[in-house]
């Protein structure tokens, strides 16, 4: 069948964080090209110029209500980084514990309340899965939504606690945190996580977690049949879930969670079969489809001006980063690939995909509640968790840290000490980056490219798929 | 009664706070309160097409608003277009569509202190023109005017926070469906007076050691975190601590500074976040209400008669000395 070639504007597209429009350009039933539009700009890398560089620690988290820890803990680093400051080894465990704990709501979160409630749709009615998903995972309404609600409220205890409130704690320095948990602090937190290790092998995987964080090929994840995963298998098997929205096949991570002994997950990329070593000197920012004047540039050296005259041939307020001109996926998925898990491996060495993006982030679910757990047996409440500060000079420092939905990079530069310069580049920044120089389109817009849609459709779900897989993050997106 | 919920610019963290609500979840609270989501960003199903039908019937009159929810701030910008936010899909800018449906509300609730005041959206040089609801900073008057009021009277409530608590923004909706909440009960900044009759100060931890002027030196002590470390609790209007944060938490009970988050212009403090800005070595913000002369006075004394245990304890990152009971009288 032929259709006639024809246009859809997609939005407001709902269930990500923050403003996301998708042009899609149909033909034979099918994206020819897709062109996504980050169409908020609050210009957060403006605001800070000239600026107390400690501000950073009030302003940066406050760019995202969803990630807000993720942006604290690249704020700490970049500064750590341009002081000297090295975090008391407590310290990084407490921040550790903080971030995981973000990293972790906002997985379930997305999964319950962002990703799973398109297949309660009517469009899917008269499958076999269909009466359990609607009773699962209506929008707002489904069984499934209000336990991960309550489970995930119970589980920011930790941040209450060591962090004071979520999202939007000043717990965070480059120096460590600024409180130190009690003994008392620490059973407390124990407890936190045994409860949520409760739900998620009551719920989400209906086995013990270490079970799935095991899994190892992708066969013995497809005969996984327990719990609210095993249903999102099923259901990804009947929609051929796997194939659809392959992305680049090369995966960014600078690694999660800096502490005194490492990062708990590996930096590095995948890419063209196999592992490298990250050199973070071959990023840049393509201008070239956004709303911003001035010269592509290593975010070192990049600056922040938008064109208010929104002039073509751009068409979102995101820049583009490129690694060596390449793009790059980012996320949990990227994370595990990077890292060497074996399940990961094989489900991104094809290109990854819907499938394969949600498997990520469950694989990395039940992976960072084993850490956690770990991290609070490790907690040593008669240690200091706040290093001597170094006063602040002028130079220049970089930070580097994983968000749920992938690499998060702050770059400061400061000079007669206030911040002459301030570039953040996010992770749905690489994943939903508009086109290049050379007219390459970001991740998303390639994942859409040959994605279905059914004639009459005008929102297409399947669309709706591929850009939710990706769990976007418009609001740190263009910051 | 039916809501609609629309996110301006901002971080969308009030809506991640609002999923914190407990004893009830938030998705209960509303069920029993009889409050029906129209649409919401983060919870609803509708995207795309099915939500611009929705908006345009509200436009139209076809569908009754009772209570519009905005989250974030408002751009005018660039150069008084809107353009910086264009509610994706419409073609129109935020600004228009905020103004637009306003209009069409029983109420509005500015959700957080950037759709209150303008918040950190409009910190800096502001290059978004970025404003409140009905306020710019301080000054009445933002996208709608000083004298706009819902179809139901009320001004634009000012649920501020950066970001709300949850029990803020569940507590207001609880009182404007139960028609509980009136002029009388909203302070001079249209902020509910429930949460904003009490500082942010009352309940803190820290109060033996602001009595004695006892302080922290440095972030991680223990010590009143007012005279070094910028902390505004005894400005700010809040009860932060009486209520506390997921769980049992609040920014002073974690080693940091309150910045007076529920007040207009507070992302702009005019000194580092965590420093407190001094005159002749003495802080320049005091409290509120308290004669300046007699705040001195008191100070200096109870600071010469800080006992050993809270001069120990305010330096410490943990209690070296706790209290003592009495020996008994032999």
């Amino acid at each position: 069948m032929t259709d006639t070639p024809r246009r859809l504007l997609v939005g407001p597209f709902n269930r990500v964080e923050g403003d996301l429009e998708i042009r899609l350009e149909v033909e034979d039933g099918r994206v020819r090209a897709a062109f996504a539009n980050s169409p908020l700009f609050r210009g957060f890398e403006r605001m800070l110029l000239g600026k107390d560089p400690r501000d950073a620690m009030t302003i940066t988290p406050r760019i995202c209500g969803i990630c807000s820890i993720s942006q604290s803990a690249a704020a700490a680093g970049a500064l750590a980084a341009l002081t000297g400051a090295s975090p008391a080894p407590q310290g990084a465990l407490a921040a550790a514990i903080l971030h995981g704990v973000e990293n972790l709501a906002d997985h379930v979160t997305h999964f319950n309340l962002f990703f799973m409630p398109d297949f309660a749709r009517p469009a899917y009615a008269g499958r076999d899965w269909h009466e359990t998903a609607v009773d699962r995972f209506t929008a707002a309404q489904g069984s499934a939504v209000r336990e991960a609600v309550e489970a995930r409220a119970k589980l920011f205890h930790i941040v209450g606690l060591l962090g004071g409130k979520w999202p939007h704690t000043l717990a965070f320095q480059p120096a460590g945190v600024t409180r130190a948990p009690t003994e008392r602090d620490r059973q407390r937190i124990r407890m936190s996580l045994a409860g949520f290790r409760r739900y998620l092998e009551r719920v989400v995987f209906g086995a013990p977690v270490e079970a799935f964080a095991e899994l190892a090929t992708r066969d013995a994840l497809m005969a996984w049949t327990a719990g609210d995963a095993g249903l999102f298998l099923r259901i990804a098997h009947d929609l051929e879930l796997g194939k659809l929205g392959r992305g680049p096949g090369r995966y960014l991570s600078y690694g999660a969670y800096p502490l005194a002994e490492g990062r708990a997950m590996k930096p590095g990329i995948w890419a063209d079969g196999q592992h490298r070593p990250l050199d973070t000197a071959a990023i840049t920012e393509d201008l070239t489809h956004a709303w911003m004047l001035g010269k592509s540039a290593h975010p070192a050296r990049g600056v922040t001006d938008p064109d208010v005259e929104m002039a073509e041939p751009a068409y979102s307020w995101c820049k583009a980063p490129r690694l060596g001109g390449r793009t790059m996926e980012v996320g949990a998925l990227a994370r595990a690939v990077v890292d060497g898990h074996p399940l990961a491996l094989e489900l991104g060495a094809s290109g990854g995909g819907v499938l394969a993006r949600i498997a990520g982030r469950l694989l990395e679910i039940a992976r960072t509640q084993i850490l956690l757990e770990r991290w609070a047996d490790a907690l040593r409440p008669g240690e200091p968790f706040m290093a001597d500060t170094p006063p602040i000079r002028d130079g220049a420092g970089e930070g580097l840290v994983e968000a749920a939905r992938g690499a998060l990079g702050h770059w400061i530069r400061v000079e007669g000490g206030r911040i002459a310069g301030y570039q953040i580049v996010a992770p749905t920044t690489w994943n939903f980056s508009p086109r290049d120089a050379n007219g390459t389109p970001g991740p998303l817009e390639a994942a859409l490219e040959g994605v279905k849609v059914a004639p009459g459709e005008d929102t297409p779900i399947a669309v709706q798929h591929v850009v939710r897989s990706f769990d976007p993050c418009m609001v740190c997106t263009v910051h | 009664m039916n809501l609609l919920w629309l996110q301006s610019a901002g971080c969308g963290g009030c809506t991640m706070s609002l999923l914190c609500a407990e004893d009830p979840n938030v998705l209960d609270l509303l069920d029993s309160a009889g409050i029906r989501l129209l649409w919401h960003p983060a919870l609803s199903q509708e995207t795309g097409a099915e939500v611009r039908a929705l908006l345009e019937r509200i436009e139209a009159g076809e569908v009754a608003l009772d209570i519009l929810c905005v989250e974030g701030a408002v751009l005018r910008g660039p150069n008084g277009t809107g353009r910086f936010q264009m509610l994706a899909g419409t073609g129109r800018s935020n600004l228009d569509w905020v103004q637009s449906l306003a209009e069409k509300a029983g109420h509005v609730v500015a959700v957080g202190s950037c759709a209150a005041f303008g918040g950190v959206s409009s910190a800096g040089d502001n290059l978004t023109d970025a404003v409140g609801l009905q306020y710019e900073g301080k000054h009445a008057g933002g996208v709608l005017s000083s004298d706009f009021r819902g179809r139901s009277g009320l001004p634009v409530v000012n649920v501020a926070g950066c970001p709300t608590h949850p029990g803020w923004v569940t507590e207001t909706l609880l009182m404007l469906a139960a028609g509980t909440l009136g002029p009388e009960g909203l302070d001079a900044l249209s902020r509910p007076l429930f949460f904003t009759e009490t500082l942010a100060h009352h309940a803190c931890p820290k109060n033996e050691f602001y009595e004695y002027k006892a302080s922290a030196m440095k972030l991680s002590q223990q010590g009143c975190l007012m005279e070094h470390l910028g902390c505004v609790g005894t400005q700010a209007a809040a009860d932060c601590n009486i209520r506390t944060w997921n769980g049992e938490g609040s920014c002073t009970r974690a080693g940091y500074p309150c910045i007076n988050c529920t007040a207009p212009e507070f992302e702009e403090p005019r000194h580092a976040f965590t420093e407190t800005p001094k005159f002749a070595g003495i802080p320049v913000g005091l409290p509120t209400d308290m004669p300046k002369a007699w705040f001195m006075a008191l100070a200096s004394l109870s600071k010469a008669a800080t006992p050993p245990r809270i001069s120990a304890n305010a330096t410490a990152d943990r209690i070296l000395v706790p209290p003592r009971p009495k020996a008994p009288k032999s």
